[in-house]
């Protein structure tokens, strides 16, 4: 991927023209903006000059590495291999496997995310009766921010080696309780099985979106609450709850686009399909199915369309939810 | 990120065909001083013999391969052969990927420096991509039995297989003896193919034995289809892909895949094999399917690609498949010429004598019921 580092030159040309156009600054040189710092050049204006001037790079990047390739991927769908328009590939929406591969990731990432959502929901309850600067919450945050990312072949290895068919607890379970985890076939190696290690990245993921909602919950409100005579009960269900529920609801919510589009833990766990993403990786490396790869691009662009709506629900509840964290 | 996002991963790779497609790449020199064009010769002999060949592809100095797992049919030892006979370095891309990941590089990369010069391809894909190909005969053309070649030599036939069952027999008191004794309750959750069938070409191969021996035939595999069926509601069947390490590990104890497969990452592994892995060529019918060399029309090495395909076909590296248990193409003139290496033949079970071989039209056919029936059948 060495044009990775071709594309980086651009943006830094883009830059002094943006400013240019925008008439703040003078052409490019960081010191001739120190001294329009200095100068009498209204404060919020040159701010935005010099934002944008930061954010090109990303942008530029954003633009190259995701935007672009994935409306090329996902237009791909609405072509045929001659390059003729078509939306017959649509048609793959109504293929029982299709839907079946569909109803596997809701299933796999509602669950999944309903276990994790409820888990770090009382973790972070249960941190946030610690000191915020203590020892234990910062090592729970950090770990929390590691293992969130924590996934693929590893974190799939990790639960082979543990409840695999071979696995350490799976054969000490058996030795001491006779209990056989994978009496009915290895369970790991089903999409219901998979929940396992998701809700293993699922939940800090959640300790980490939900901590700051909680943080939010003011103990004065508990006081005052308590001063005008409520029970404790009456203030969890009266105040604290619905306080909390737009963020609980809206990280919720991410758990469920996370799950759903994760793709390298499964890959590595099973082997016939079940998911959506694993059918995409069918259809485009098929040795047996030939000429499926531009109906992957429909497929992709149906995932689309579900991580829209999800993520556009998020950021309203999360809007919602932010009244609060200030 | 360490779990990838879907669309984030397409979107990454089609960004790579994009911004790739967009540098032009220097390719390596097509001609050589000799002024022959061997991007275009078709044979060794026709373009200015076997040593001008040695010495062109030398000059180059490199050849891409891909998709040539070391572990399977001995190209880990082929390959480091090459480049010890030749002192060309091979790049070998994406061991594990598909014969469609084979296309799809020649595809993407046309132009570049890193575009695959040699394909190894399953049948299925092979016909539907001719046009990617260049022809070329080897020296030995005439050792290749006619049915085994494209006559102008677009492709060649380079080795087969026969689906087996491997077993560990650690774990497996009484050896199968054919896919009927895998339903048994000795094998719950015990018996795995090599991925799904309606991408790979080898797990399908494994329905289309047992359609084979189960009263199907090579023209209708969905009783094939049914058997894997039974062998789930059984609970015998392990969704899980094998791979030489979950087999050394005791994970996967049954696996339905090629012979040269099973045999490979039996005792012949040594450390990194399964000492207790045994293969089983079931009673009843059995079935092969040749894999076919062919060069990239665009190879950025085209004397390499080519001097690789005298490679391949030489007795010394038909003989290294055999010792994987692979069935080389010029096996008949190997035996007949006595070049044969007569031990590695023994222990793969002799030459295989009576099996099929799907066509073109019962593969295309079959493929239709693998998308109509399997995750049906199977999804869970």
């Amino acid at each position: 991927m060495t044009t990775a580092s071709a594309g980086a030159p651009a943006p830094a040309a883009s830059a002094p023209a943006t400013s240019a156009t925008s008439g703040v600054l003078p052409t490019s040189a960081r010191a001739s903006a120190d001294a329009v710092r200095r100068g009498a050049a209204p404060r919020v204006r040159r701010r935005v000059g010099l934002a944008w001037l930061g954010l090109t790079p990303f942008a530029a990047y954003v633009l190259l590495f995701l935007a672009v390739p994935a409306v090329i991927a996902v237009g791909s769908g609405f072509f045929t291999d001659d390059g003729a328009f078509t939306l017959s590939n649509l048609a793959a929406f109504a293929e029982p496997s299709v839907l079946r591969a569909f109803g596997g990731s809701f299933g796999l990432s509602a669950v999944s995310a309903v276990i994790g959502a409820v888990i770090g929901a009382l973790v972070c309850w249960a941190l946030s009766a610690l000191r915020p600067d203590g020892l234990v919450r910062s090592m729970i945050d950090s770990a929390a921010s590691v293992l969130a990312q924590f996934g693929g072949v590893m974190l799939a290895f990790a639960f082979i080696a543990t409840i695999g068919a071979q696995g350490l607890v799976t054969t000490w379970l058996v030795s001491v309780f006779h209990v056989d985890l994978n009496a009915n076939g290895a369970f790991l190696y089903t999409v219901p099985g998979l929940v396992i290690p998701y809700v293993y990245f699922q939940v800090p993921l959640m300790v980490l979106t939900f901590m700051p909602a909680l943080e939010g919950v003011k103990t004065q409100w508990g006081e005052a609450a308590a001063t005008l005579g409520a029970s404790r009960a009456t203030y969890w269900r009266r105040i604290a709850l619905p306080v909390l529920a737009p963020a609980f609801w809206g990280s919720l919510l991410l758990l469920f686009a996370n799950g759903f589009s994760s793709f390298a833990t499964a890959a590595a766990l099973i082997s016939q399909g079940g998911i959506v993403p694993l059918t995409i990786r069918t259809q485009l490396t098929s040795e047996t199915l030939i000429g499926l790869q531009n109906v992957a691009g429909v497929l992709a662009f149906g995932m689309v369309v579900v991580m829209a709506v999800v993520m556009g629900a998020y950021s309203l509840l999360q809007r919602r939810a932010a009244r609060w964290q200030r | 990120m360490q779990h990838k996002r879907t669309i984030a991963g397409i979107a990454l790779a089609a960004a790579a065909i994009v911004t790739l497609a967009g540098c032009s790449a220097t390719s390596s020199a097509s001609t050589t001083k000799d002024d022959t064009n061997w991007k275009t010769a078709t044979s060794a002999e026709a373009s200015g013999g076997m040593d001008a060949l040695v010495k062109a592809a030398k000059a180059e100095g490199q050849l891409n391969v891909i998709a040539l797992p070391p572990s399977w049919a001995n190209y880990g030892k082929i390959i480091d052969g090459f480049t010890k006979k030749y002192g060309i370095k091979i790049n070998s891309a994406n061991p594990n990927g598909s014969s469609a990941d084979e296309v799809a590089a020649v595809k993407s990369q046309k132009g570049q420096s890193t575009a695959p010069d040699v394909l190894d391809l399953g049948n299925a894909v092979l016909q539907e991509n001719l046009d990617l190909l260049t022809d070329y005969k080897v020296a030995n053309w005439d050792d290749i039995p006619t049915d085994l070649k494209d006559e102008d030599g677009a492709w060649t036939r380079d080795y087969t297989g026969l689906m087996s069952i491997g077993y560990d027999s650690s774990k497996i008191s009484d050896a199968p003896k054919d896919l009927q004794d895998l339903l048994g309750s000795e094998y719950k959750g015990k018996v795995s193919i090599a991925g799904d069938p309606t991408q790979a070409n080898q797990a399908a191969s494994a329905v289309y034995l047992a359609a084979l021996e189960n009263g199907g035939s090579a023209d209708d595999i969905t009783k094939g289809v049914d058997y894997f069926g039974d062998l789930k509601k059984a609970g015998n069947f392990q969704n899980v892909l094998p791979t030489q390490a979950t087999v050394a590990s005791g994970e996967t104890p049954v696996v339905i895949q090629w012979s040269y497969n099973n045999l490979a990452w039996g005792p012949a592994a040594g450390a990194s094999g399964n000492k207790n892995w045994k293969t089983v060529v079931p009673e009843g019918q059995a079935l092969g399917s040749y894999y076919s060399q062919a060069i990239n029309k665009d190879a950025p090495h085209p004397a390499a690609a080519r001097l690789w395909q005298e490679y391949i076909a030489s007795p010394d590296v038909q003989n290294l498949y055999l010792q994987a248990g692979a069935f080389p193409s010029t096996l008949a003139a190997l035996e007949k010429s006595g070049k044969v290496d007569q031990d590695a033949l023994d222990a793969a079970g002799g030459a295989p004598k009576d099996y099929v071989e799907l066509t073109d039209a019962q593969v295309a056919d079959a493929a239709k019921v693998l998308s109509a029936k399997w995750s049906a059948t199977m999804g869970s």
